[in-house]
C-alpha cells in the first residue's frame, strides 16, 4: 500500500523557493500545451509563437510594456492587500472607477484646463475613484463581517454595469453616431508617449515608481509592518494594538487606488475615450492577481512578473491571429498557470513523504 | 480499563490507568487540568489509541479505533465545546449524527423516535428551534439527547457544567439521576469537588497522569478529596529576599466581565498590587484568569468596575494605551496573542514596541535597531533558533515562549501581567524564568502572576489570591497556614 505523510518544511531556502516555482511554471507550461494539442495545434509551436510574439520582436516587446503597465500598477497594490490577507478580488472594478473618475475630469473640465494641471488631476481622480470603490468592502468586512473576496468580487459586475450604464446613456457622445461610448477626450487630457509605441510614460514612470514604493513601505515602515503582523495573526494584532480598522482602510486606498490609476492610463493613454468595460480593460485586474501571488507578494518583483504575464497576453492575440485559436485561449493559460503556482507553493512550505509499505 | 498508559511526544499523559465501571453507576472523574482526565475519555470513546492496555466491555476485549465504533458499543460523549451545528436545527442535528437515519427526508422518521423517547426523560426543547437560538444548557441536553439515541449505556461528560448558570446545573444534575434509575452509566469529569460530592457515587481522583486514589463518595469528604487532588499537603518554602512593597500600582475594583460566551466570568472582583510585589493568582485554569489578565491589559472590556494603574484610571481604554502606562502582558494563548507565526524572529521581538521612539522615526521602523534588539533578547534570554532571520513558526514552543517573555520583561514594566510563564517550560528555563520575575520584583515592578502550578505560586508571590468561578475566594499572605486549605479552596469548597 502507497502511504503519503505530510510534514510541515520548516526549512524554506531561497534556491528551493525558486526552484519549486520554476517547476511549477514548467508544469502549467505542460498542461498548456496539452490543451493546444487538444485544439489541435503543435504545442511547441504555440508556445513558441507567444513568446516569440511578446519577447521575440521589438514591436511585439513595446506592446508587452503598454500591457505591463496597468498589471505591474495593480499587481504591486495587491501584494500590499494580500500580505494583510485581504483577499481583493475587486481591483478589475477599482480600475473602471478609477476610469470613470479620470473620464468624468477630462469630459467636463478638460476644455478649460491646460494639459499639466488636467494631467495630474485625472490622476488624482482616478486614484480616488479607485480607493472609493476599495473602501467599500473593507467597511463591509470590518464593520458588518462580510466576506471581502465576495463582496469585492460583486462589486466588479456593479461597477461594470454602472460604466455601461453612463456610455449608453447621460455620457454617451455625440461624435459616436449612436454606439455607445464618451466623445474623445480633449487634447489636454490625453497622456504622451513614448514615441514609436504605445507606452504611456507618465503611467509607466509611475508603476516602477509604486513598485519600489510599495516594496520600501512594506519592509521599511510601521504601516508595512502592521499590516504584516494583522495578516498574519489579527489575534495577535489586537494584542499588539494595533488599530484594525485604521490599518484595513488604507491597505485597501492604496490598493485600490493604484489599480484606478491603471484605469487613468487605460483610458487616457491608449483609448482616448470610456468605451465598454471590456474594452476598457482586458481582465487587467484579474490577471494582476496572478502577477502578485507569482511575485511572492513581492511589490519589486512585480516588475518581473507582470511583463512575464503581459507577455502571455500579448502572445495570446499573436496566437490568436497566426493560429486562428480562440480569444479565451489566454484565459485558460493565466488560469492554469495560477493554479499551479498556488499548488507549487503548497509542496514548498509542506514536505511529502511517500513510502511504500507491505500489507 | 486496565492498565491504560498514553503519551504524547514522549511525555505521559496516562499511566497505567486501571478502572470499571457498572450499570447505574456515576462515576467522577477528579484531578486539576492537565491531569489526564481528557486523554483518558478520549481514548475511551475511540480518539486516541493507547500505547498499553486494554478496555473490555462486558468482560470482552475491545478495540475502538474510532468514535463510530464506540458508538456503535454504547458510548456517548459530550465535549466539553459542543460539536453541534450552529444554523441547523435541533432535529437536523439529532438526525446528522444518528445511525439509523434514512437517506431521504432524514428528519421524518427521527421525529417520531424523539417523541417517544422525549416521553421517557423529561427534556423539553423545541426541536424546530436553531442551535444558535438555545443557551448553552440547551445545547447540552441535545447533545445528550444525540448520545442516549444512539443507544449509550455508557456517557462521558467532560466539565459539563463549566458553561451552565445555576439553574441549568440543577437541571443537568435531574437528568443524570433520571439516567442512573434506567439503568445508565455516567462518567462526570470535573474539577469542582461540591458537584462531584452531590452528583457522583464513586469518584477517580487523577494526579498527573496517574491514579492518586478512589473512594465512595459516601465514605470521604472533600477535604481528603482536595488533598488527593493537589497531590500533596501544601509545603512552604521561603527562599525569596525580604523585600518591603513600595506604593501601589495596580487597582482593580468590582470589575464584572463577561466571557466568550456572553456570561459573566469575573464577578465583583477587587484586589491591588504594589511595587515589589509579585501577586499570584491560583486556581484551576478556565475559573477567570484569563479573562482577568485581558481586562487588565484592554484587550477585553470590563462591564462595570474600575482599573487604575497608578491611580490613573484606565478601564476600557486601548491596549496600546495601557502598555504605554507600563504594563506588559505574557498572554496565556501564547500562539494565538503572542506572535506572528510568518514574520521574522526579529519582527516579532518588537510586537507591541514597535510604535516607541526606540524602534520608530516618523513613519518607518528602525529595523538596524529592532535586529540588535532582537540579538540581545536571544543572547539573554537563551531563545535558540537559527538566526533573529528565522520565521518564528520554525520555533519550537519554548523558545517562543522565552522570546516573548524576554520580549515583555526587557521593557521594565510597571506592571508585569503573567499568565502561565513556565507553563511548559523544562526544569532548567523554568528556574531562569522565575529568577527573572524575582528580579523584576527586586528592581520594583509589581508582577500580577497566574498559575496553576501551586509549587510555582507559593515559590514567587508575596501575596496569593484563590480564584473560583469568577471570584476571590481568598487573599492571604503567602505565609498564611490558612493556605493548607487552598484545594479546597481552588475547588470552590471553602471561602475565606
Amino acid at each position: 500500500m502507497i502511504q503519503f505523510s505530510v510534514t510541515d518544511r520548516y526549512d524554506i531556502s531561497a534556491g528551493r523557493s525558486f526552484m519549486t516555482n520554476l517547476l511549477s511554471l514548467v508544469a502549467g507550461l505542460f498542461m498548456i500545451g496539452l490543451v493546444f494539442l487538444f485544439l489541435g495545434v503543435n504545442p511547441f509551436y504555440a508556445l513558441f509563437k507567444i513568446f516569440s510574439g511578446s519577447f521575440g520582436s521589438f514591436y511585439g516587446f513595446k506592446e508587452t510594456l503598454t500591457k505591463a503597465i496597468p498589471l505591474i500598477l495593480i499587481g504591486s497594490g495587491l501584494t500590499l492587500a494580500f500580505r494583510a490577507k485581504f483577499w481583493n478580488i475587486g481591483a478589475e472594478g477599482q480600475l473602471l472607477m478609477g476610469a470613470i473618475f479620470a473620464s468624468w475630469t477630462s469630459l467636463f473640465l478638460g476644455d478649460h484646463l491646460p494639459s499639466y494641471i488636467m494631467v495630474p488631476l485625472m490622476f488624482l481622480a482616478g486614484f480616488t475613484g479607485g480607493a472609493l470603490w476599495g473602501i467599500i468592502p473593507a467597511i463591509l468586512k470590518i464593520r458588518f463581517s462580510i466576506n471581502e473576496v465576495i463582496s469585492t468580487l460583486m462589486l466588479n459586475y456593479i461597477c461594470a454595469d454602472f460604466l455601461t450604464m453612463l456610455i449608453v446613456g447621460p455620457w454617451k457622445g455625440s461624435t459616436r453616431f449612436g454606439f455607445p461610448g464618451t466623445d474623445n477626450f480633449p487634447d489636454s487630457a490625453i497622456l504622451g508617449l513614448i514615441p514609436g509605441s504605445r507606452i504611456h510614460y507618465a503611467t509607466f514612470i509611475l508603476s516602477i515608481l509604486c513598485a519600489v514604493i510599495l516594496c520600501i513601505v512594506i519592509y521599511k515602515t510601521r504601516f508595512g509592518y502592521e499590516a504584516r503582523v494583522v495578516g498574519e495573526n489579527p489575534d495577535a494584532g489586537r494584542y499588539a494594538g494595533i488599530d484594525f480598522l485604521k490599518t484595513t482602510l488604507i491597505l485597501m486606498i492604496i490598493s485600490g487606488g493604484l489599480a484606478g490609476l491603471a484605469g487613468v492610463g487605460e483610458v487616457a493613454g491608449i483609448h482616448h475615450y470610456l468605451g465598454y468595460p471590456a474594452a476598457v480593460s482586458s481582465g487587467y485586474g484579474f490577471t494582476a492577481i496572478i502577477v502578485a501571488w507569482l511575485a511572492k507578494l513581492n511589490p519589486l518583483l512585480t516588475l518581473v512578473s507582470g511583463i512575464f504575464f503581459a507577455g502571455i497576453l500579448v502572445g495570446g492575440d499573436a496566437v490568436q491571429i497566426s493560429l486562428g485559436l480562440p480569444a479565451a485561449t489566454v484565459g485558460i493559460v493565466n488560469g492554469i498557470l495560477l493554479i499551479c503556482l498556488i499548488m507549487g507553493d503548497y509542496f514548498l512550505k509542506n514536505k511529502i513523504t511517500l513510502t511504500i509499505a507491505k500489507p | 480499563m486496565r492498565g491504560i498508559s498514553k503519551s504524547f511526544h514522549g511525555i505521559p499523559a496516562n499511566q497505567d490507568i486501571s478502572f470499571s465501571i457498572e450499570s447505574g453507576e456515576i462515576l467522577g472523574l477528579l484531578g486539576e487540568n492537565g491531569a489526564g482526565k481528557t486523554t483518558l475519555m478520549n481514548i475511551l470513546y475511540g480518539l486516541y489509541q493507547p500505547d498499553a492496555g486494554e478496555i473490555r466491555i462486558n468482560d470482552a476485549p475491545v478495540r475502538i479505533h474510532n468514535p463510530l465504533e464506540s458508538i456503535a458499543l454504547g458510548i456517548g460523549m459530550v465535549h466539553q465545546h459542543f460539536m453541534l451545528i450552529q444554523n441547523h436545527s435541533v432535529l437536523e442535528n439529532i438526525a446528522l449524527s444518528h445511525k439509523d437515519t434514512p437517506f431521504f427526508f432524514p428528519t421524518v422518521k427521527i421525529r417520531e423516535k424523539l417523541e417517544n423517547f422525549s416521553a421517557s426523560f423529561d427534556f423539553n426543547i423545541d426541536l424546530t428551534k436553531k442551535i444558535w437560538q438555545l443557551s448553552a444548557g440547551e445545547q447540552q441536553r441535545v447533545e445528550i439527547i444525540k448520545a442516549l439515541l444512539n443507544g449509550a449505556d455508557l456517557l462521558i461528560l467532560d466539565e459539563p457544567t463549566s458553561v451552565l448558570t445555576p439553574q441549568e446545573i440543577k437541571e443537568l444534575i435531574s437528568i443524570l439521576k433520571e439516567m442512573k434509575a434506567k439503568g445508565h452509566m455516567v462518567i462526570f469529569i470535573s474539577h469542582k469537588l461540591d458537584e462531584i460530592m452531590d452528583i457522583c457515587d464513586r469518584v477517580l481522583v487523577l494526579q498527573k497522569g496517574k491514579i492518586a486514589g478512589s473512594a465512595l463518595t459516601r465514605d470521604t469528604d472533600k477535604i481528603s478529596l482536595a488533598r488527593m487532588m493537589v497531590g500533596r499537603d501544601v509545603v512552604f518554602n521561603i527562599q525569596r529576599e525580604k523585600i518591603d512593597r513600595g506604593n501601589q500600582i495596580l487597582s482593580v475594583e468590582h470589575l464584572n466581565v463577561m466571557g466568550d460566551k456572553g456570561l459573566p466570568v469575573l464577578k465583583d472582583i477587587s484586589f491591588e498590587v504594589f511595587e515589589n510585589e509579585i501577586f499570584g493568582v491560583a486556581g484551576v485554569s478556565g475559573n477567570g484568569q484569563r479573562e482577568l489578565a485581558e481586562a487588565v491589559t484592554g484587550i477585553r472590556k470590563a462591564e462595570s468596575g474600575k482599573i487604575r494603574i497608578n491611580d490613573r484610571d484606565i478601564t476600557n481604554t486601548s491596549p496600546r494605551h495601557i502598555y504605554d502606562q507600563g504594563v506588559s502582558h505574557v498572554p496565556e494563548e501564547r500562539i494565538r496573542f503572542g506572535i506572528a507565526p510568518g514574520l521574522f524572529l526579529y519582527d516579532n521581538a518588537i510586537l507591541k514596541q514597535h510604535h516607541l521612539k526606540k524602534f520608530s522615526k516618523r513613519y518607518f521602523l528602525k529595523y538596524k535597531d529592532v535586529k540588535d534588539h532582537a540579538k540581545n533578547l536571544m543572547d539573554d534570554f537563551n531563545v535558540s533558533a537559527h538566526s533573529i532571520h528565522s520565521q518564528i513558526r520554525n520555533l519550537s514552543g519554548g523558545n517562543i515562549q522565552k522570546l516573548i517573555l524576554g520580549r515583555e520583561i526587557s521593557e521594565k514594566p510597571q506592571l508585569l501581567v503573567a499568565s502561565h510563564p513556565t507553563y511548559g517550560l523544562d526544569v532548567g528555563a523554568t528556574e531562569f524564568m522565575r529568577n527573572h520575575l524575582l528580579e523584576l520584583r527586586k528592581t520594583g515592578s509589581a508582577v500580577l502572576l497566574f498559575s496553576e502550578d501551586l509549587e510555582e505560586i507559593f515559590e514567587l508571590c508575596d501575596r496569593i489570591a484563590v480564584i473560583f468561578d469568577g471570584e476571590f475566594m481568598a487573599i492571604l499572605d503567602s505565609g498564611d497556614r490558612r493556605l493548607n486549605d487552598i484545594g479546597l479552596m481552588m475547588a470552590g469548597s471553602k471561602r475565606i
